[in-house]
């Protein structure tokens, strides 16, 4: 289990890689349906690689929003990966030169986060570049079959599809619902802000993309003081 | 590309990297505020839920076989089914119940 190989990174990220080129599918059928071209889908998923950020993205500009509103969309759907990267760099052996930083740190998804950050003992860049290697080639191949299927598929199987990603965030969400109090928190208040401003006629002024920032600072301070996390940043 | 989808998708991955690098490359220490640990914590699921809940119901252009797929979705993902099967099988129930 010595993470110091490109090889073991790359078998490690295999099962990433699977699980992304399916759910990039979704992205790419999603943003060609609200009007961008193929190329736009996979450039994007090429320089972002991030699913729920991308999606927000993609909503901002079919939406026609301002480049303000595009920037705290990101900030606020992505900080999290502050968060990783903070946790992540005290895993880092000396290998970690700041160019290799700079040209890693583009590719921390919670997935690689996840494997890279668990276990015992240090990593080193090779490891860092295999473990990154398939879910970056799955999630550009995945976002481009489901850009250019857009057009090919019979609209029942597309719309069909549509509906992945959402499935992806419930798998992501439902079980840490399970362990944690404050999660289950933070969801409902979510839910129901982004309801109500979906909803209530006096609200409806105000975009997705704002509407997804507001639900979402409400409520992770209204769990951060109902439920303070115990634990390491990192395990929470 | 419109010049105006490039500068969207400028802002879009220069906000989403410099999120990522700047702290990997120079942040050493660990936050200390359990306020802001618990905030940046429960954010990501905040997100994914404001951005599911209502708006999954539009994403097959009809809300029932969305619904459909949706709890199925979450059905399984309790009982501890994978990302990959959650996702396949919200798709096949939104599709089934769309030939309805």
């Amino acid at each position: 289990m010595v993470k110091k190989s490109f090889k073991k990174g790359f078998l490690d990220g295999i099962p990433i890689g699977l699980g992304y080129l399916s759910v990039s599918v979704g992205f790419g059928i999603l943003a060609v349906s609200k009007g961008l071209s193929v190329l736009s889908a996979v450039i994007i998923s090429m320089t972002n690689i991030t699913s729920a950020g991308q999606v927000a993205g993609v909503t901002v500009i079919a939406a026609g929003g301002t480049l303000i509103e595009m920037a705290l969309t990101q900030l606020v759907i992505n900080i999290r990966y502050s968060l990783m990267a903070i946790s992540l760099s005290q895993k880092l052996d000396s290998s970690f030169t700041t160019p290799h930083r700079l040209l890693t740190s583009a590719f921390i998804t919670d997935e690689v986060f996840g494997v890279a950050s668990t276990g015992a003992g240090t990593i080193n860049v090779k490891y860092m570049y295999g473990l990154v290697t398939a879910p970056y080639i799955g999630w550009l191949a995945g976002t481009f079959i489901g850009a250019a299927l857009e057009r090919v598929l019979p609209a029942s199987v597309t719309a069909a599809l549509g509906i992945m990603i959402y499935g992806m965030f419930a798998a992501i969400v439902v079980p840490a619902m399970k362990t944690s109090r404050g999660t289950v928190i933070a969801v409902a208040i979510a839910a129901a802000v982004s309801c109500a401003i979906k909803y209530i006629p006096a609200l409806e002024f105000i975009s997705q993309g704002f509407s997804i920032i507001i639900a979402a600072v409400i409520a992770s301070a209204a769990a951060a003081v109902l439920k303070p996390v115990k634990e390491e940043p990192d395990e929470a | 590309m419109k010049p105006e989808i490039i500068l969207y998708v400028a802002v879009m991955a220069g906000v989403t990297y410099l999120i990522r690098m700047i702290p990997f490359a120079a942040f050493r220490k660990k936050v200390k505020s359990r306020f802001i640990r618990s905030f940046l914590a429960y954010v990501p699921y905040a997100v994914l839920s404001a951005m599911t809940i209502p708006w999954v119901l539009e994403s097959t252009g009809d809300a029932l076989s969305a619904g459909a797929g949706f709890a199925v979705a979450v059905v399984l993902s309790y009982k501890g089914f994978s990302l990959l099967t959650a996702a396949l099988s919200a798709s096949l129930a939104a599709f089934v119940v769309g030939l309805l």
